[in-house]
């Protein structure tokens, strides 16, 4: 397809999910068939534009031939399109985990089908903008539609809802007044000249916009909302927030940053951020190995990965050589992590669903009665800890080169130790689903769990109490994911050499009306 | 100092004066208000920057980002408001069904 056809399909990426909800919205009974027909639609869409952009140049549109700071500027690269293709496959991958007539409690509501094409419509408006006023727009699309998502858990889950907004919102405050100082001092809304002018790059504004954004990534020690957010939600929204709503915002400040010149940009900043990422690492995955909750530990694990994502500011603000390889190498992490972390938390659900709860102690043995999600969690949880041949190791690796670069050791020893510390959280989960519960003492501990959490098993005072089988599809859902995570690896060195082609400082330059 | 200096020193005092008391205070209607206020903070900074020279028209896409801005700060008040009053109805509810008429309102 040649880029000026693909041009007018960019707008269609945001309309399909757009008229999707507002269908949803009007016909409840459409609800499920819309969402999965959008959600189809866009992978197919954006499956399209990944091959041209791979075999063209980037596809620009300055939608009704107004020029910016009127217009609305979209642009398609190749590092745009390596999250809208995450985005895009993990939102089919829920959508189908939740469409099932199980999965009811795992929606929260009806609601769900509206609010999830909402958020995919703010998603992919945030990775295909090209000016920094329609992100901010877009960020605010996303965050209404997720703390509608988080309220679905209930009214356990409102207050969780509700701290994730204030915060949210205050980051996004933070985020308008970065860009207003860029434009004020720049005359443009476009991101790369914003960062690129000939005065330097406007720091105030980078500073401000790196805090309001750390914030929304939940960034330590910022991160206090995520948890319980993440884990309160119903458990087909959790997927949605650990694995894309983080990313957007992460995505917008790691766009800013690369967009300018490595000598250009503050240092200092780039290795708070980074340290500030260190510590995220070190103590996420140490909460992470305190929880007795499985989704929890997954949600703190969210909250160690954002860390690797803010290693790679220190390695922007060096050199452009290993400004190139961390800067591949991050995204490549970070779309790994998103497919492997949706992975994790719809294993957690189909767990959920078959206990009834997400408590460790009453998971003991699961391998046997679902031996699907349990596998799931062990491949997504290897995935996560960045071993060969996962694509998380192509992208760690390229940060661990990146690092040595710089001659910036510790990084180095960052990495590792936080690779170490995701396989020592994965492999106790693991130790415990794999452990039959056969003798008298797990069996008295299992009936006092029941008689502390009778709202949810409620049905049997046996000693063996009957589970309901895992459906099928919330089974098969997170191990699609899984497995492509598991097989992206061999597609890891065509995909980085993609990326390498695409350029980075030029990135959203020069959008013709 | 300037009277355009003044006008951005009180915008970002407002939002500092906002969002500080927002992470400090309990309050669910206070933080919506506390929101509110450092939301302004941020509309003084930028109807501030498209006033470049007194003499000339301010810039338009500065005011244009203001009024987006109002309208989406409108909208995520009303979401907040609806949690709060959920989370008050849920609250009393609970009241109720312990059945301790000695407890009073909310607030």
């Amino acid at each position: 397809m040649s880029p000026s056809t693909a041009m007018w399909l960019l707008p269609w990426l945001v309309f399909v999910p757009l008229i999707g909800a507002g269908v949803a919205a009007s016909a409840p009974r459409l609800r499920r068939g819309v969402a999965l027909l959008a959600g189809s639609v866009n992978l197919g869409l954006i499956a399209l534009l990944t091959w041209t952009v791979a075999a063209h140049d980037p596809v620009d549109l300055a939608l009704s031939g107004w020029a910016p700071p009127v217009g609305i500027a979209l642009r398609l690269d190749a590092w745009a399109a390596a999250f809208l293709l995450m985005t895009a496959l993990v939102g089919l991958a829920v959508s189908w985990f939740a469409t099932g007539p199980q999965a009811a409690t795992a929606r929260g509501s009806e609601g769900f089908w509206t609010l999830w094409l909402l958020l995919l419509a703010g998603l992919n408006a945030v990775y295909l903008t090209a000016d920094l006023f329609n992100t901010y727009v877009a960020l605010e699309l996303i965050t209404v539609a997720a703390v509608g998502l988080v309220a679905l858990g209930g009214r356990a889950s409102w207050s969780a809802a509700l701290r994730y907004l204030f915060v949210a919102v205050l980051g996004s405050l933070l985020v308008l007044m970065a860009v207003a100082l860029a434009y004020a001092q720049t005359g443009t809304l476009q991101i790369s000249q914003a960062v690129q002018h000939d005065l330097g790059v406007p720091v105030a504004a980078t500073v401000l916009a790196s805090a309001g954004l750390a914030l929304k990534a939940a960034l330590v020690p910022l991160h206090g909302w995520l948890p319980p957010a993440h884990a309160g939600a119903p458990t087909a929204v959790s997927p949605l927030m650990s694995a894309l709503v983080v990313k957007a915002s992460f995505y917008v400040l790691w766009r800013w940053w690369s967009a300018a010149p490595p000598e250009s940009l503050p240092l200092p900043a780039g290795t708070a951020l980074g340290v500030l990422g260190g510590v995220a690492i070190l103590w996420g995955s140490w909460q992470a190995l305190r929880q007795d909750h499985l989704k929890r530990v997954i949600a703190y694990s969210t909250v160690a990965q954002v860390g690797y994502f803010f290693l790679v500011f220190p390695l922007l603000a060096s050199d452009a050589q290993s400004a190139r390889l961390a800067a591949s190498g991050v995204v490549i992490f970070a779309v790994a992590h998103g497919l492997a972390k949706a992975a994790m938390f719809l294993a957690a659900g189909a767990l959920m669903y078959q206990h009834g709860t997400d408590a460790l102690s009453a998971l003991r043995g699961a391998v046997g009665r679902a031996p699907v999600p349990t596998l799931t969690l062990a491949i997504a949880g290897v995935s996560l800890a960045g071993l060969p041949p996962t694509l998380a190791f192509a992208g760690k690796w390229q940060l661990l080169r990146a690092s040595l670069e710089v001659g910036h050791w510790w990084w180095f020893a960052v990495i590792l130790l936080g690779g170490l510390l995701t396989c020592g959280y994965v492999a106790r989960v693991l130790r415990i689903l794999f452990t039959a519960e056969h003798n008298e003492n797990t069996h008295s501990e299992n009936t006092s769990d029941e008689h502390t959490n009778d709202e949810h098993t409620n049905d049997d005072a046996d000693h063996h109490p009957t589970r309901p089988p895992v459906p099928r599809r919330m089974a098969w859902a997170g191990m699609c994911l899984a497995l492509l995570v598991l097989l992206g690896g061999f597609t890891a060195v065509p995909l980085i050499e993609l990326l390498d082609a695409s350029p980075l400082e030029q990135s959203v330059l020069e959008v013709s009306p | 100092m300037s009277r355009l200096d003044l006008m951005l020193g009180l915008g970002a005092l407002l939002f500092a004066l906002g969002a500080v008391r927002l992470l400090l205070v309990d309050d669910l209607l206070r933080r919506v208000v506390c929101l509110n206020i450092a939301g302004s903070g941020v509309f003084l900074v930028l109807l501030t920057l498209a006033v470049r020279d007194p003499d000339t028209p301010p810039d338009p896409v500065l005011q244009a980002l203001v009024l987006t801005g109002i309208v989406i700060a409108v909208s995520v008040t009303a979401l907040a408001l609806v949690l709060i009053r959920r989370l008050d109805a849920s609250a009393e509810d609970r009241k109720a069904a312990s059945a301790d008429p000695a407890a009073g309102g909310e607030r």
